[in-house]
């Protein structure tokens, strides 16, 4: 009688772990699975600290690649991500947007503090030298190529944005041009509100 | 002559009235086990089109699955040996991804609207089709 209640208590739970695996509401960015620790590194902050992502354990983070020059995928990319933290609230103060240069040469750390401030100044910039840059994006897949132009160069990017959770995993990957309610909509799933 | 005009009506009717349907919304991709090794040969094994064609509502979810022994960036994702990633499109449109798999460098998902209408769904089998046969 007692192995049977045992055996039916762990049916019951089996069933309501599967439902509510089912009811799990999916994210709007695309998903990895199994997730990843999210590869660390250290760079020079904007802030003037080490830049490291462990430094943000316990919350979200958004990692964004570009460079402070870039005309147009960029400046769209923070500015969502300001909105984003805006429309967060008090929830806001848990995700975290790091943005690392793909553009060394120009972009050093007061020039990013500078950019990122006009957007959000708890945005956090992350240079280094080229080598330091390139094993970053290598860990990542992020892609950036130099491209010269007319007065002078720019950085062609991967613009897609990764979501790190709480505990340093990667979890997602939100393709460039998503709107600020797509990321509320994740970083509160991902923050498990 | 009467009868094969009868019978292209009944096709083309139930092409333009039968609702489509797709047996999941995911379409999946899978990176090969040896993959790396036979590129490595110099074999330029092809997995990933360059252009990708989902409709919204009915198969709108892109699904890659790296079953190799070695990462490889596939589409827009960096993915482990093992890993899969899941990417659902809500509004129709055409997006461009950066993609090392292809030598051009760029992958497009083109996500069209749900064909709703009988015109639209005519349109939309004939096009299916005559894609078929063109890379049969």
């Amino acid at each position: 009688m007692r192995r049977a209640l045992v055996l039916v208590l762990l049916v019951l739970s089996a069933a309501a772990g599967a439902a509510r695996a089912a009811d799990a509401p999916a994210l709007k960015a695309g998903v990895f699975s199994p997730p990843r620790s999210a590869p660390d590194f250290s760079l020079r902050g904007s802030d003037g600290a080490e830049l490291k992502l462990s430094r943000y354990r316990g919350k979200v983070v958004a990692l964004a690649f570009g460079f402070t020059s870039c005309p147009d995928v960029c400046p769209v990319t923070l500015g969502t991500l300001r909105e984003t933290r805006k429309k967060l609230v008090a929830e806001g103060k848990d995700l975290q947007v790091v943005y690392v240069t793909v553009d060394p040469e120009r972009d050093d750390a007061e020039r990013m503090r500078t950019y990122l401030a006009n957007f959000d100044a708890t945005f956090v910039g992350g240079t280094g030298t080229a080598e330091q840059l390139d094993a970053v994006r290598a860990a990542y897949g992020i892609l950036a190529e130099k491209v010269t132009t007319p007065a002078g160069y720019s950085v062609a990017h991967s613009s897609s944005i990764y979501l790190i959770d709480r505990e340093g995993r990667l979890r997602a990957l939100m393709p460039y041009g998503h709107p600020a309610d797509d990321f509320v909509h994740d970083v509160k799933l991902l923050l498990g509100k | 002559m009467a009868a094969a005009g009868a019978v292209l009506l009944a096709v083309t009717g139930w092409a333009a009235l039968a609702p489509i349907r797709f047996d999941s919304r995911e379409e999946l991709f899978e990176i090969p086990k040896g993959t790396w090794a036979r590129r490595m040969s110099g074999d330029p094994v092809e997995i990933l089109p360059s252009e990708i064609r989902l409709v919204l509502g009915l198969r709108d979810v892109l699904l890659l699955r790296n079953l190799d022994d070695v990462p490889q960036t596939f589409g827009p994702a960096l993915m482990m040996p093992g890993q899969s990633f899941r990417l659902p499109f809500e509004v129709a449109s055409s997006y461009q991804f950066a993609c090392t798999a292809h030598a051009s460098g760029q992958m497009t998902v083109v996500v069209e609207p749900k064909p709703e209408t009988p015109w639209a769904r005519l349109r939309w089998r004939a096009t299916r089709l005559w894609k078929a046969q063109r890379w049969r």
